[in-house]
């Protein structure tokens, strides 16, 4: 699977998440430009780690602040996979 | 384990600092939640004193007598004839303390004693006493899982299992509260070979709900996982002799780690690990946290050893317990409460407040009218709830559950809740 379409599929899967309809850049965070809290992240991490069969642990996610960071790291993890 | 409530002090004013920024700005959001709180008139419900202990169910709270409901004093060892004479005799004889590390100058014979009456409560091969519950998780968690291996944990887990997770270098995976799919999916995608530790709880203490260990064992099992269970807030009181909801669940001979603490049923302070695991002595070199602090005083030590022995023939008590249970829960229901759980499922009931605001309100109004329960807030609970959590003893009386709900009624009306 191709960058393009790992980001297409995620975005799909950030929707139901994304409650104020921001516009999702490369440059879109997770806590501020999103408010995702704790659990909110739990979901979503859960809902991108079965679409794509990988594990996105805790420690993995410390590192990933924005969208972009994100999109890399599953296309990382399912091609290793 | 014990919950994560902070219980801090009263702030000092702050003294024209409040612009300035250094490294406690990172505190200002919370300062001032707090102070708003406080700005309302309330009794501030992280600052109370008990100014004298009656018994394991009454205290002398800001000047009140207080029926105590929030202790997780379970089965009332607190003032037991035996348990305190065995403390006076140790402190007598040994002094007031080790002054050392376990592997030190800090083992004494009580220390040996009170693992011994671990083994046996438990029927395991090794037990290690800790100086808090805190550290036993923290250092059995942060020792056994290393770098390459992977913990899953439930999302829920009690502080003191999340900062075992960060002290280690293992990858951190958890899965929804309760869930066995979630928690059987993370791991099925673990790499072979990679080692794996799975950390329950018996009951988990926000809501009183326990898991369900008889599925969630066996899954872990499946997948060559090693399973530690957190036994804190059921020891002594859940399972025909008990040993928890591992006993219960009859899958206490598939776990490989159970901790607990001696700060809830035991009735003092300290922590433990049981285990059957041929090379576990080892930890004793290992594991920082039981290393690098000193042991527990010999009266603690002296005193929890005959508190365990005496809960292996505390069935009458478990039994006057499950029905104090049954009956707060029971009645607050009726009184039109909305409760952590359907059913009572251990001696924890969470009675559900609609906001902090409205929580702190009803803390207020039961403490002021002589019940003592504990105010759980965001952070430390799911789904960002406020909770009044109440935790029941064995030596509340049948007449003392009827007390309390006249006093959650009265409450309850005075500030708009029911």
């Amino acid at each position: 699977m191709d960058r393009a379409e790992v980001d297409a599929k995620i975005r799909n899967l950030i929707e139901p998440f994304n409650k104020k309809g921001v516009e999702i850049k490369e440059e879109t965070t997770f806590q501020n430009d999103l408010e995702f809290d704790s659990l909110t992240v739990m979901d979503f991490v859960a809902e991108i780690e079965d679409e794509f069969d990988i594990i996105i642990s805790m420690n993995q996610q410390a590192e990933i602040e924005n969208y972009g960071q994100l999109v890399d790291a599953v296309h990382k993890l399912q091609a290793d996979a | 384990m014990s919950e994560g409530i902070s219980q801090p002090d009263q702030p000092q004013e702050l003294e024209g600092h409040a612009g300035d920024k250094d490294l406690f700005s990172k505190f200002d959001d919370i300062i001032a939640l707090r102070e708003g709180l406080l700005a309302q008139g309330r009794e501030d419900p992280f600052s109370l004193v008990m100014e004298k202990v009656l018994s394991p169910t009454r205290a002398i709270c800001n000047g009140r007598e207080t029926i105590l409901l929030g202790t997780y004093n379970y089965m009332g060892m607190t003032f037991d004839p035996d348990v305190v004479e065995a403390g006076k005799q140790a402190l007598a004889d040994f002094g007031t303390g080790t002054t050392g590390s376990r592997v030190l100058n800090g083992t004494y014979q009580g220390h040996k004693e009170c693992e011994e009456a671990l083994r046996d409560f438990y029927q395991m091969d090794h037990a290690m006493v800790f100086s808090t519950g805190y550290q036993a998780n923290l250092g059995i968690i942060s020792t056994i899982a290393g770098k390459g291996d992977y913990i899953v944990l439930d999302i829920d887990s009690h502080a003191s299992i999340w900062d075992g997770c960060a002290m280690g270098n293992a990858e951190v995976v958890p899965f929804k509260h309760n869930d066995v799919e979630a928690m059987e999916k993370r791991l099925k995608r673990i790499p072979e070979g990679a080692g794996k530790l799975v950390v329950l709880e018996g009951v988990y203490s926000m809501l009183g709900d326990i898991a369900p260990l008889k599925e969630m064992v066996a899954v872990a099992k499946k997948y060559g996982a090693m399973v530690l269970v957190d036994e804190a807030h059921s020891m002594g009181f859940i399972g025909e002799n008990g040993r928890g909801v591992v006993e219960d669940a009859d899958v206490i001979d598939d776990v490989d780690f159970i901790i607990g603490t001696f700060s809830k049923s035991v009735g003092t302070v300290g922590g433990f690990c049981v285990s059957n695991h041929p090379k576990f002595e080892i930890m004793r070199l290992v594991c920082r946290p039981y290393v690098f602090t000193a042991s527990l005083p010999p009266s603690v030590v002296a005193t929890a050893a005959t508190s365990i022995r005496k809960l292996m023939h505390g069935s009458n008590k478990r039994a006057h317990l499950w029905e104090n249970s049954k009956n707060l829960h029971a009645g607050l229901r009726k009184l039109g409460f909305q409760l952590g759980t359907d059913e009572p499922q251990s001696a924890i009931i969470a009675v559900i407040m609609p906001d902090l605001e409205k929580g702190a309100h009803m803390w207020e109004a039961l403490i002021r009218n002589g019940l003592y329960v504990n105010l759980a807030r965001p952070p430390a609970t799911p789904a960002n709830m406020t909770l009044l959590r109440c935790s029941l003893c064995a030596e509340h009386s049948e007449e003392e559950v009827g007390q309390i709900l006249e006093i959650f009624e009265k409450s309850g009306k005075q500030t708009g809740i029911i």
